[in-house]
């Protein structure tokens, strides 16, 4: 029988070179006493060094703008002493695994994580199979001792020290494990510009803005014995209680019941359980009130059809505005908004495109998106002033699918094509371009009333009612589409060219 | 009216604010107040500090400036013709309160929302005093979500998302017509609007700024329907959220179950929906963010999730042919549509079978239980037979007992 001593419960480095040791020694898992200082029996292997124990010391290593887990790793890459026998290394998980162990409080997790070493030994890649009942023990002790740090983070309550300066703050805390070295950190961080203790029967841990420093457990009464602002906490606590939706059980699971003795707030738990039935009670069976007719109007006034029936538009404010509020197809429902056309109230050049896209739906503009910047591209090149045509679309809201986090463009179908044209129309009527450029297939249908083959008929004037002359063209999403780089190159180069010739037919 | 000390206020205040579900502190910048003047730090994951008797966590202080309000919004405890007391909060006084909870550990930071008062722009510019004094004041890294006023000018809104971490607008109702006929004051297409406005800005600021390496605005936008105050089906509700995360990048879509508050409007549905019917549609919205479910594949719109079994099994009921499946060999993706088998767990049985055969006492291992997925699986030394075409398999799966608010 071997014995292991370690220096504190949370000695992990003690246990390293224990552990080290033993495996390259071969001793079996079963023949080794761990132990904790001054339970001494047996064989002496590790001697402590001296001067441990007592007085505050400081955290070694450890800086609050680091993580709690200590970043150097010895277990691999040590250089073996003499004598030692043959060096070996294991996969950092394991030491990361072990860190956090050491710090439950059962007292079975140093032999524990010794039988794990020893195990990969000859199963190198146990750790990788969390169904192994040894690597599931540690793997449920190291969720423990993260909860117990998490929780620490969440329930400590510091009080405020009256009459000292600078401000100081102190509370009182019983972790479930022996976490509260793991946890400073964090409250380091996070207060760093105040002076603060946590006082726990293991170890208290202070902070004075630049340092932590630990020291041995204390008593609660070491701590303040209230605040005042727990007071106003408590009324917060009590006030942001939902009575209908009473839930011990779920309370208790986040909020175990042993940490409330140190919850200023958990004393007022048992009577807002018990008065929350009756509250309850009372609020369903109080007579409802009656809205005011002012409300009842306002509801009548806006559940009213937006649709636009056969209302004269004057202006193209008016259309902008009929589009928000357009109900003739169901697309306004999972869009923003309405994208009326852009430009000129007398623009002699119209462009119509298809619908928004998914820019274009949150920035209430057309033609901004990709196949806008597309087209500014090709009007650049074919000599168009942007800012001297009016740009719009067959259909004002955009079509599309939800496809996890992103918008897949849809085609719109002729209903609402047709739908829409209603707006379409009034903007030729207001605006009376003299020559409207089609792009794609949708724009067609709606300029026209019928499909005309783009391929075929770009580059002809088609008549249109009044004194318009009607264009056609690809839509610019198009090329965007096309994977062959010549046709691509083809079907812009065409785009380029019909830009021209509208330009110069409007004059 | 009789002076009302600030103890009293903050009663008022955070009762009235209860009814927002949102409670994240999660997913803002990691920063701290190291090297800083004040206090404060986010961390990624948000901390709950308490739980209140509800099961619900407190991580936020979540209060209203005030519950004064010019509308008159049904479902709302603080409509304009609701009987309940009225407080208002200084700029100053919300500072303090958030300032001394915070240096105390009790909370991670701010969560702030308001009654409309005189106007959207009012309301909204003494909202972001709030964030603008706690942030270049006080020097405050802790965590702050602003609710934003959809008819506030988009400048104050942008400016709220230069201080908050998160920022949120409510949608409320899943159909735009039933907040035409509850809320009508509301405008749906303004708050579509403002939402739209805030991810392009939240977008636009996305790449962290060259001298500091921080992002210099919010991380993300949420909103909350409440489920149960209208007739919306779980499929339109569901089918809306899908709308809403697709296009506005939302964190998340709370759904609230209709509760009932102090002083109810006659114009709200007499029957309140059961709490498990708000658990099964978050259950649903993990489907799809997590599980790689298309919303149609959950439920179709018109339609509700069955209350008595969660979306996933009810899921696996409708394609038995599907099951059982061999968790020894069978891919992610299918794992992940096994009943009773989590995102994590799923992961650790692919970890696991690189290094054994799983049995299911290992999948119990790694999923903390097998009832839920034992019918549906294959292991090295288990087959459920006939059990997954058994007509009895739903009634066996149903929960025993279920939440009910009565």
């Amino acid at each position: 029988m071997r014995v292991a001593r370690l220096e504190s419960e949370i000695d992990f480095n003690g246990w390293r070179l224990a552990a080290r040791a033993l495996r390259a020694e071969g001793v079996a898992p079963e023949a080794v006493v761990w132990t904790v200082q001054r339970e001494l029996f047996g064989e002496d292997l590790f001697p402590p060094p001296c001067g441990g124990g007592g007085s505050a010391k400081l955290v070694g290593g450890v800086s609050p703008s680091q993580d709690s887990s200590n970043p150097t790793r010895p277990l691999r890459g040590h250089p073996p002493h003499e004598g030692e026998g043959k060096s070996f290394s294991v996969p950092k998980a394991f030491v990361d695994l072990a860190e956090t162990v050491i710090l439950h409080r059962s007292p079975e997790r140093l032999a524990l994580l010794y039988r794990i070493l020893h195990r990969l030994e000859r199963q190198p890649r146990l750790l990788d199979n969390p169904a192994d009942a040894d690597v599931a023990k540690a793997r449920d002790m190291a969720k423990g001792v993260g909860r117990a740090i998490h929780k620490m983070h969440a329930f400590v309550r510091f009080r405020l020290v009256e009459d000292v300066t600078p401000e100081t703050y102190v509370a009182w805390f019983e972790p479930a494990h022996r976490v509260t070295e793991a946890a400073a950190p964090f409250f380091a961080r996070r207060f760093a510009n105040m002076n603060w203790s946590i006082l726990t029967p293991d170890a208290c841990v202070h902070w004075d803005g630049s340092l932590l420093t630990m020291s041995p457990g204390a008593d609660p009464a070491d701590a303040p014995s209230q605040d005042a602002q727990e007071e106003m906490w408590r009324t917060y606590y009590a006030s942001i209680f939902n009575p209908a939706r009473l839930n011990p059980a779920m309370m208790k699971q986040e909020m175990p019941k042993r940490y409330w003795r140190n919850l200023p707030e958990a004393a007022l738990i048992p009577e807002l359980i018990e008065k929350a039935q009756s509250r309850t009670e009372t609020m369903v069976a109080a007579q409802p009130t009656k809205p005011s007719d002012r409300v009842l109007k306002a509801a009548l006034k806006h559940a009213r059809d937006g649709s636009f029936g056969e209302s004269n538009l004057v202006n193209l404010e008016e259309v902008a505005a009929g589009i928000q509020v357009c109900r003739r197809c169901d697309l306004w429902r999972d869009a923003t908004q309405g994208v009326p056309g852009l430009g000129p109230a007398k623009a002699a050049l119209m462009i119509v495109g298809e619908q928004p896209g998914d820019q274009e739906d949150l920035r209430g503009v057309p033609f901004v998106g990709p196949a806008g910047q597309l087209l500014d591209r090709a009007m650049a090149e074919a000599g168009v002033d942007r800012g001297r045509v009016f740009v719009t679309n067959a259909v004002k809201h955009f079509k599309h699918e939800p496809r996890g986090k992103r918008r897949l463009h849809k085609t719109p179908d002729r209903g609402e094509v047709q739908a829409c044209r209603w707006w379409l129309d009034a903007e030729r009527r207001l605006v009376r371009p003299k020559v409207i450029l089609a792009l794609g297939a949708t724009a067609v249908q709606a300029v026209f009333g019928k499909a005309l083959p783009i391929g075929k008929t770009r580059g002809q004037r088609q008549v249109l009612d009044g004194d318009a002359q009607g264009l056609v063209s690809w839509h610019p999403s198009f090329m965007l589409r096309i994977p062959d780089p010549e046709a691509k190159d083809r079907a812009y180069a065409e785009l380029v060219a019909d830009l021209r010739l509208a330009w110069k037919l409007a004059g | 009216m009789a002076i009302l000390d600030l103890k009293h206020k903050l009663a008022i205040l955070s009762d009235a604010a209860k009814y927002d579900a949102s409670c994240a502190s999660s997913g803002a910048e990691k920063r701290d107040s190291l090297g800083g003047k004040g206090v404060g730090s986010t961390e990624g994951m948000g901390i709950c500090h308490a739980y209140a008797p509800d099961g619900r966590c407190i991580s936020l202080l979540k209060i209203l400036l005030t519950n004064f309000c010019i509308y008159d919004c049904a479902y709302c405890v603080n409509r304009v013709s609701s009987n309940v007391q009225r407080a208002r909060f200084s700029v100053r006084e919300v500072v303090d309160l958030t300032l001394n909870f915070y240096k105390r550990n009790y909370i991670e930071g701010l969560f702030l929302s308001s009654g409309v008062i005189r106007t959207g722009d009012y309301t909204m510019e003494e909202m972001v005093r709030v964030a603008r004094s706690l942030r270049l004041d006080h020097d405050f890294r802790g965590y702050i979500h602003l609710k934003l006023i959809p008819e506030a000018s988009p400048e104050l809104a942008a400016e709220a998302g230069l201080y908050a971490d998160r920022v949120s607008i409510n949608v409320e109702l899943p159909a735009d017509e039933s907040l035409a006929v509850l809320a009508p004051e509301k405008d749906a297409a303004g708050i579509k609007r403002a939402m739209g406005r805030m991810r392009l800005r939240i977008e636009d600021h996305a790449e962290p700024a060259r001298k500091t390496g921080r992002r210099k605005f919010a991380t993300g936008q949420s909103t909350q329907l409440i489920v149960g105050a209208d007739a919306a089906k779980d499929g339109d509700i569901l089918a809306r959220s899908a709308a809403l995360y697709g296009s506005y990048q939302l964190k998340r879509v709370y759904y609230s179950a209709f509760s009932p508050i102090p002083d109810g409007s006659a114009r709200l549905p007499l029957s309140r929906p059961p709490l498990v019917r708000e658990h099964r549609l978050y259950q649903a919205d993990w489907l799809m963010r997590f599980y790689g479910f298309g919303q149609g594949e959950i439920v179709a719109p018109g339609q509700d999730l069955d209350l008595a079994v969660d979306p996933k099994t009810a899921w696996a009921l409708r394609h038995r042919g599907d099951f059982p499946v061999d968790v020894n060999t069978a891919d992610r993706e299918t794992l992940l549509r096994t009943p009773g088998l989590g995102a994590r767990g799923v992961d650790r049985i692919l970890q696991a079978r690189t290094q054994t055969r799983l049995t299911l006492d290992d999948v119990k291992r790694v999923c903390g239980s097998v009832k839920r997925a034992k019918p549906f699986i294959v292991t090295a030394d288990w087959t459920p037979g006939a059990a997954v075409d058994s007509d009895d398999l739903r009634a066996s799966l149903v929960a025993p007992q279920q939440l009910s608010l009565f």
